[in-house]
């Protein structure tokens, strides 16, 4: 009985009788939600131009942050060292589509998911081989004081603002350069269709080096947020399965679905966790999200705004 | 020249159903069962401990994961939290209930894990493909996070670990602490070869059938009458079953005590994935060959180096250990996407013809 009161009750009275706290809550999850939202986009960007499901995002965003901060540590300034970091990361798409991609064309989907497993390991590996394996702190200069809204009541930090900003202006920039550049069209050609792409004459093996790029700057960006935020350590690289449910959720060849299940995720994730955490002794935002997008899912298979799946006979 | 099958004829229709219809396969099966039997009267203890009882225990999860996987077709991440559910449910049988068999219990527990299979089965008759790999990440945070938080699975002990009590079979002791490595090798191996050829005959019959149409199109196999609900349920309930095996195995005669750390995702899940990716998707055989390449790969990637007079540093070693086993399976996937499963057959092939191959 007492357990079913803090289930369906006392969380409903709570939420009313202190409205400030829920408002809180919702602020603080649309700003992780934001982070998580950095982490599908780069899963998303490959999924749409290869077909592929990249589990070795997280690992990336690991790989970039790591450089970044082992860069700094050796004395480089924060301009250059961002600059050296975005090379290595072209580097690495360069070096991917050389060594893996190039023989896996026409595999199944199954196969190139444990490739990038393989990967995964390879660059967890080799990031900390170069820099380390202990925590290090990344500090660009986000500043990251309290502030206040409707007098206290609320507390936010600037830095979970800025985050925010960031990812809207990487999403923006994303917009633009897929709606409005030759390169973003023929992206989004082979996105529809591989074949066709190639039979208009698009390269596909540029294609994937852009996109593989792209998601290797927009790992950096969700590294340096992330880094700032906890640290860079071996963690980081776990961020991964915390967008996975975002991007069930939000479908995996949608944009808009990553930033808006990576927004649902990460304010379901804080209200459940503030309210029925207690409940159930705490430490539910591991599963949650799962939980949620599975729920998600059994309504809607394809995610939020993925494509409708047609199957023929 | 040894190896060809002309002048065995087949006289009766069970001859033609033989699982080895070939007599030099049955010889070299038995053979190699019998020798893996003969194997501790001449293995020392670590190699028994820390290798072969670990390769029994996932040989037996990777034929289960590719039950699902390789024939029904339905992938699954989930596979550490089912052998979670095995261990944690063998445990709770074995120290609750007063005189219960541990093989009995082994068995019991596999089937507690086919149930939460089910449970966790459900969504994939509305969720395909990768959504379905994600979904089943659900199953594996959850569970463990159940074990982890509820103390009566692990009958309140504050460490937070179970510990597998000894128990006799037969006046033999094999399972805990005590227990002779020997003891623990003989009743896994059992375990292994009799569910090996139970799944070997399963996926040759009417169920195993119906999983491969299932797998290769589910919606033109729902319209020539196969259930999809429950071809696919019986799939995710026998995987379930072998892994909930397996894991109680890995509790009971590997480990001996485990946390749920043991059977987090990074552990278990992957390492089996890669084990029937590896050792062939839809075959048996190639899921034990899967499972030896990848419990043997990185002891021999600690062992190599000294061997040939190089000397690493440990924290460095365990980096470049990740680096050579990601870029191994990378390799592996481009050279031989089907797996263990095929280079067998192309072996097969090349023998049958040999020395004269026109």
């Amino acid at each position: 009985m007492e357990f079913l009161h803090a289930i369906f009750v006392a969380p409903f009275v709570d939420m009313w009788t202190d409205p400030f706290f829920l408002a809180e809550l919702i602020l603080v999850g649309l700003s992780t939600g934001v982070m998580y939202s950095l982490v599908a986009l780069g899963f998303v960007l490959i999924f749409k131009a290869s077909g592929m499901f990249n589990f070795a995002q997280g690992a990336m965003v690991l790989f970039a942050a790591l450089t970044l901060v082992g860069l700094m540590e050796k004395g480089a300034p924060v301009w250059l060292a961002l600059i050296v970091t975005m090379g290595v990361m072209v580097a690495l798409s360069f070096a991917v589509e050389r060594c893996m991609l190039r023989y896996l064309v026409n595999q199944e989907g199954l196969i190139l998911f444990m490739a990038t497993i393989g990967l995964n390991f390879v660059l967890e590996g080799a990031g900390q081989l170069m820099w380390g394996s202990d925590v290090k702190r990344l500090d660009i200069g986000i500043p990251d004081r309290p502030m206040d809204i409707l007098d206290g009541k609320i507390l936010l930090n600037t830095f979970d603002v800025t985050a925010a900003v960031i990812g809207a202006i990487l999403v923006i920039s994303l917009a633009v350069f897929f709606q409005k550049t030759a390169m973003g069209r023929a992206l989004r050609a082979v996105a529809d269709d591989h074949q066709a792409a190639l039979s208009v004459g698009i390269p596909l093996k540029t294609i994937w080096i852009t996109v593989w790029t792209i998601a290797g700057i927009v790992a950096l960006v969700a590294g340096i947020v992330w880094g700032s935020k906890s640290g860079v350590q071996f963690s980081l690289a776990l961020i991964a399965l915390k967008a996975l449910p975002v991007l069930i959720l939000g479908g995996f060849t949608s944009v808009p679905g990553a930033i808006i299940g990576g927004l649902i995720i990460g304010v379901g994730e804080k209200v459940a966790e503030g309210y029925w955490g207690p409940a159930f002794g705490g430490a539910i935002e591991n599963w949650f999200a799962y939980i949620l997008a599975l729920a998600f899912l059994v309504f809607r298979p394809q995610g939020l705004f993925g494509e409708k799946i047609i199957e023929r006979v | 020249m040894f190896y060809r099958e002309a002048g065995q004829f087949k006289t009766s229709y069970q001859d033609d159903q033989a699982i080895f219809p070939i007599l030099q396969d049955k010889v070299a099966v038995l053979a190699l069962v019998a020798f893996a039997y003969v194997i501790p009267f001449f293995a020392n203890e670590y190699w028994l401990q820390a290798i072969l009882i670990q390769f029994l225990v996932f040989a037996l999860a990777a034929i289960g994961l590719n039950l699902l996987m390789g024939y029904a077709g339905q992938v699954s991440l989930g596979t550490g939290a089912f052998m979670a559910v095995g261990g944690y449910a063998c445990y709770k049988l074995t120290t609750n209930i007063e005189g219960m068999n541990v093989i009995v219990a082994i068995l019991l527990s596999g089937g507690i894990t086919a149930a939460v299979g089910i449970l966790f089965g459900l969504p994939s008759l509305r969720i395909k493909g990768f959504y379905l790999a994600v979904a089943t990440l659900a199953a594996q945070f959850f569970i463990l996070w159940l074990f982890n938080k509820v103390g009566w699975f692990v009958n309140d002990n504050p460490s937070g670990t179970v510990t597998a009590p000894p128990r006799e079979v037969f006046g033999v002791l094999v399972s805990g602490a005590q227990a002779t490595p020997e003891a623990r090798y003989w009743t896994c191996l059992t375990f292994l070869v009799i569910f090996a050829w139970i799944a070997t005959n399963l996926v040759r019959g009417r169920i195993g059938r119906s999983w491969m149409a299932i797998r290769d199109m589910d919606i033109a196999a729902e319209i020539i009458g196969i259930r999809p609900l429950r071809t696919k349920l019986t799939a995710f309930a026998i995987s379930s079953f072998y892994c909930g095996v397996a894991g109680a195995l890995m509790v009971f005669c590997w480990l001996g005590s485990v946390e749920t750390e043991a059977f987090d995702l990074f552990n278990v899940s992957f390492p089996v994935l890669f084990m029937i990716i590896i050792g062939g998707l839809g075959s048996i055989g190639g899921s034990i060959l899967g499972a030896a390449f990848i419990v043997l790969m990185p002891i021999f990637l600690v062992n190599f180096p000294p061997m040939i007079g190089i000397d690493i540093a440990t924290d460095f070693q365990k980096h470049i250990e990740e680096i050579i086993f990601g870029a191994l399976i990378i390799f592996f996937l481009i050279v031989e996407p089907e797996g263990f499963a095929r280079l067998w057959q192309i072996l097969r092939e090349k023998l049958r013809t040999w020395p004269f191959p026109y």
